[in-house]
């Protein structure tokens, strides 16, 4: 049992997987004995729209995280990491994300310019928040780009009282088969990286 | 892997990690309700996922997605009133749908019981309204139920059939988005299946069930009686319950999420208001509000949308002379959007500015660049439609849109669609449109399923009446925006293989005799199908076919038939850029130097959009090689 709140804040693009990430979240802190609850906020972001999931592991009442309260966010994408960053993420906490970019129609038409590397860094160290930028990896499928973040999750310890036999855990109750083999053997992989 | 079908049907009690939604599943599984009925619509379709999940030794009870809500209610009440436990579920705007059938309920006796399931959505996530469905229950004289999370929503709706099965009312169960997508661990109680009863109870010396002129009183009078009684048992359930800081001045009456929202708003609070958190928010529990109201010198009702809750509580507070100072909404955002935490903090604020500091009020969106709202998938046939039809108009015509991914047309670039109301609403509105209006040329678009579901009046209107309108169908095979599901022209229904109703027939069976058909990836053919029918006069259709790619390309990852193919940009590409700003397909990314690639992730490579780059520079899959096209990652 957590005395204390833990708020985990999960943005990404319709499409990339983001309810099962956040699921695996939500297990693996339940495998490791913590309160844990959250929500998934899709309405029609299925296509192709920004999503986010929450996750609130100790004595939380609402599955909603508040505005500049989470104490970790993480995303799928690098666009929506700075939205996570700039409206969800509390000072001096940690982003982790996957250093892929599915550009907005914005920018793609050239009305806002495109991220650059340095934007969410300079950012990040503005408020003394812990960067994490995970770069892309070569993987079969794109989807497994999420067990890459489960791994650094493991690796660096990043949720406090969660494991890596917790996140494999969690695997093992969502994916079987070739799947499953896969996904623990590339978490593993980076976990211990 | 845990199987969540396998889960749901244990016989020990257990505990799992489930949405609201699936909990639900769970307890009709244990209140024995026999029928189910539905319309998908979001935030409830995880409702049915869940219970075609059930094995089926576990006995699970008849489910059909029917062809629309009022349909779905009817099924249900038929299946009532023959002495089966029955349920039917839907979104908030699908009680407008429903409503002929619905507010009829309260004068049945409706021997089996039914509950019905509303997937209400303050903050408007995926309707086209947030309407605040307690106002129904009201109009019909049926209660409600209101869970704040996953467990009651489990406890609630066993509670409910079991009131339902007892006065043999409907009961409504009120869901709201985020309860239905809440996730937690709920502790579900054990369960043995009953013996199955399919005696047909049906017997009119339990209605009368014909509401004629003066039959109507008594069965008014009776449903009447059944709402005060269950008054008095909403005064006696736990659902109803205060949770007391031994705060004498104040206090808060609230329900469902935005309880949890305060309890979350007040984490630092000292000197907390007392709660009177309402679990059976129609009737009103009366004595229990009443103590309440006694209690405390300052009572703010915490309402979520609309002040229903407030005007009742207020007029009971007049009635009892009671001195009490009577808090409800302050202003118009009070009505607005969903109470999340920071919601509910800023109301708090308004109410009582010292109790909570102005900085945990705040809560205020920090504006953030490049927005991204939700788009047509890779691949979809819907842009292919859009981009073809746009050319073949002129900018002073008017575009008419309906609900469904389709309804994505509206948004930069292609902006097809410039009015939307409801489901179906397409062809009809856009007849209104054409009433003496000889310069401005109407189009209308509609979806597959939604013809099913409510477009088909409005075109027999059109036939009927010789409105003068395009009507474009665009044919998916499936009903897409709520995670396709089947619909009457498919061949398939929850169960199993039925016999399809094939759209082109039905449109012949109704008189529409000027109808042309085509792939909506032949987009010149489809310009030109378009241009052509606009200069003929009276009700016209094109249906616009092409599978769902999303569906379809889910189905081949899960054969292993998916080989990711793509397009790639050749070196002739003189970035005029149509791919992006005229046909928007979201594969397609722009450097900071105007260079244009595809994306390894997003696009499927089914070439789509080959047609619509002017130097043709868009290569297909299999030409790339050969024509030493290069990718932009
Ligand atoms: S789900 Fe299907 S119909 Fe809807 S936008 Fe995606 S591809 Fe198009
Ligand atoms: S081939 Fe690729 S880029 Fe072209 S429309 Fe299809 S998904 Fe989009």
């Amino acid at each position: 049992m957590t005395e204390h709140k833990f708020d985990i804040y999960i943005t990404g693009v319709g499409g990339q997987g983001i309810g099962l990430f956040s699921e695996a979240l939500i297990r693996a802190a339940d495998h490791a004995g913590l309160v844990v609850g959250g929500v998934d906020t899709h309405g029609l972001a299925q296509r192709g729209g920004a999503v986010v999931s929450h996750v609130r592991i100790g004595p939380a009442y609402s599955p909603l995280i508040r505005r500049g309260c989470a104490d970790l966010a993480i995303s799928l994408e690098s666009y929506e990491a700075l939205r996570a960053l700039q409206e969800y993420l509390a000072d001096a906490k940690t982003l982790l994300y996957y250093d892929v970019r599915w550009q907005p129609l914005s920018v793609r038409l050239g009305k806002e310019s495109p991220l650059t590397d340095d934007f969410i860094r300079q950012e990040c160290l503005r408020r003394n928040i812990r960067e994490i930028r995970v770069a892309p990896e070569s993987l079969t499928d794109s989807r497994m780009q999420n067990t890459v973040l489960l791994g650094y999750l493991a690796k660096e310890a990043l949720i406090p009282g969660v494991k890596l036999q917790h996140y494999e855990a969690a695997l093992n109750d969502l994916m079987q088969g070739s799947m499953l083999e896969q996904n623990l053997a590339l978490l593993q992989k980076i976990a211990s990286a | 892997m845990k199987k969540l079908g396998e889960i749901l049907a244990s016989h020990q009690p257990f505990s799992e990690i489930v949405i609201g939604n699936a909990a639900i599943a769970r307890a009709m599984l244990e209140a024995g309700v026999r029928v189910v009925t539905s319309y998908p619509g979001s935030p409830t379709p995880e409702i049915a996922e869940a219970l075609n999940a059930l094995p089926k030794e576990s006995q699970p009870p008849y489910f059909e997605f029917s062809v629309n809500e009022k349909v779905a209610t009817e099924v249900a009440v038929g299946a009532s009133v023959n002495g089966h436990l029955s349920c039917t579920f839907f979104k908030s705007v699908g009680l407008n749908v429903a409503a002929d059938t619905f507010v009829q309920l309260g004068l049945m006796e409706l021997i089996g019981g039914m509950v019905i399931l509303l997937g209400d959505d303050p903050g408007a996530n995926s309707s086209q309204n947030e309407q605040d469905n307690r106002h129904y229950a009201r109009l019909a004289y049926i209660p409600v139920f209101e869970p704040a999370n996953a467990q009651e929503a489990y406890e609630m709706f066993k509670e409910a059939a079991a009131l339902s099965q007892k006065r043999r009312m409907p009961v409504i169960v009120r869901l709201t988005t985020h309860v239905c997508h809440a996730k937690a661990k709920v502790r579900f109680q054990g369960w043995q299946p009953r013996p199955l009863d399919n005696t047909p109870r049906f017997d009119v010396k339990n209605g009368p069930y014909i509401p004629i002129s003066a039959s109507v009183f008594p069965l008014k009078r009776r449903a009447l009686e059944k709402l005060s009684d269950v008054a008095a048992y909403a005064d006696a359930s736990s659902f109803n319950a205060m949770t007391d800081f031994q705060n004498g001045r104040r206090g808060v009456i609230t329900m469902g999420a935005p309880f949890l929202s305060l309890m979350d708003a007040l984490e630092d609070v000292t000197a907390k208001p007392d709660i009177l958190k309402l679990g059976i928010i129609h009737p009103l529990a009366k004595e229990k509000t009443l103590a309440f109201l006694r209690q405390h010198e300052e009572v703010k009702i915490l309402e979520e949308l609309d002040d229903v809750l407030e005007r009742e509580i207020k007029a009971l507070a007049f009635e009892h002379g009671l001195p009490v100072r009577i808090i409800g909404k302050k202003d118009i955002d009070d009505w607005l959007g969903e109470y999340t935490p920071d919601k509910v903090a800023q109301v708090l604020y308004k109410t009582w500015p010292d109790l909570l500091a102005k900085d945990e009020a705040k809560g205020a969106p920090v504006a953030s660049r490049a927005p991204r709202p939700p788009q047509l998938c890779p691949g979809c046939g819907h842009r292919s439609a859009f981009y073809a039809v746009k050319q073949a108009l002129k900018e002073s015509d008017i575009t008419v849109a309906d609900i469904g991914c389709h309804t994505l047309g509206f948004l930069p670039p292609h902006q097809m669609g410039q009015i939307l109301l409801c489901m179906g609403h397409s062809s009809a509105t856009a007849s209104g449109l054409s009433l003496f209006n000889q310069e401005r040329r109407v189009v209308a678009f509609l979806g597959d399923s939604t013809f099913f579901h409510a477009g088909i009046p409005g075109i027999i209107n059109a036939v009927f009446n010789r409105h003068n309108l395009l009507l474009i169908i665009m044919e998916n095979g499936t009903t897409a925006m709520t995670g396709h599901q089947d619909h009457p022209g498919v061949g398939k229904n929850a169960n199993g293989a039925t016999d399809a109703i094939p759209l082109r027939r039905v449109l012949d069976a109704l008189g529409v005799t000027n109808i042309r058909e085509v792939d909506a990836y032949q987009q010149s053919k489809l310009r030109s199908l378009v241009e052509e029918a606009l200069l003929e006069s009276g009700f016209k259709v094109i249906i616009a076919k092409h599978p769902c790619m999303l569906k379809l390309t889910k189905e081949m990852r899960r054969r292993g038939q998916f080989r990711g193919r793509r397009v790639t940009i050749a070196p002739t590409c003189d970035q005029q850029h149509a791919c992006i700003a005229a046909f928007a397909c979201p594969t397609f990314q722009r450097t900071a130097d105007r260079q244009v690639s595809a994306h390894q992730d997003l696009c499927i490579g089914d070439g789509s959009c080959l047609q619509t780059c002017p130097t043709h520079a868009i290569l297909a899959p299999s030409d790339s090689a050969a024509k030493g096209g290069a990718s932009h990652d």
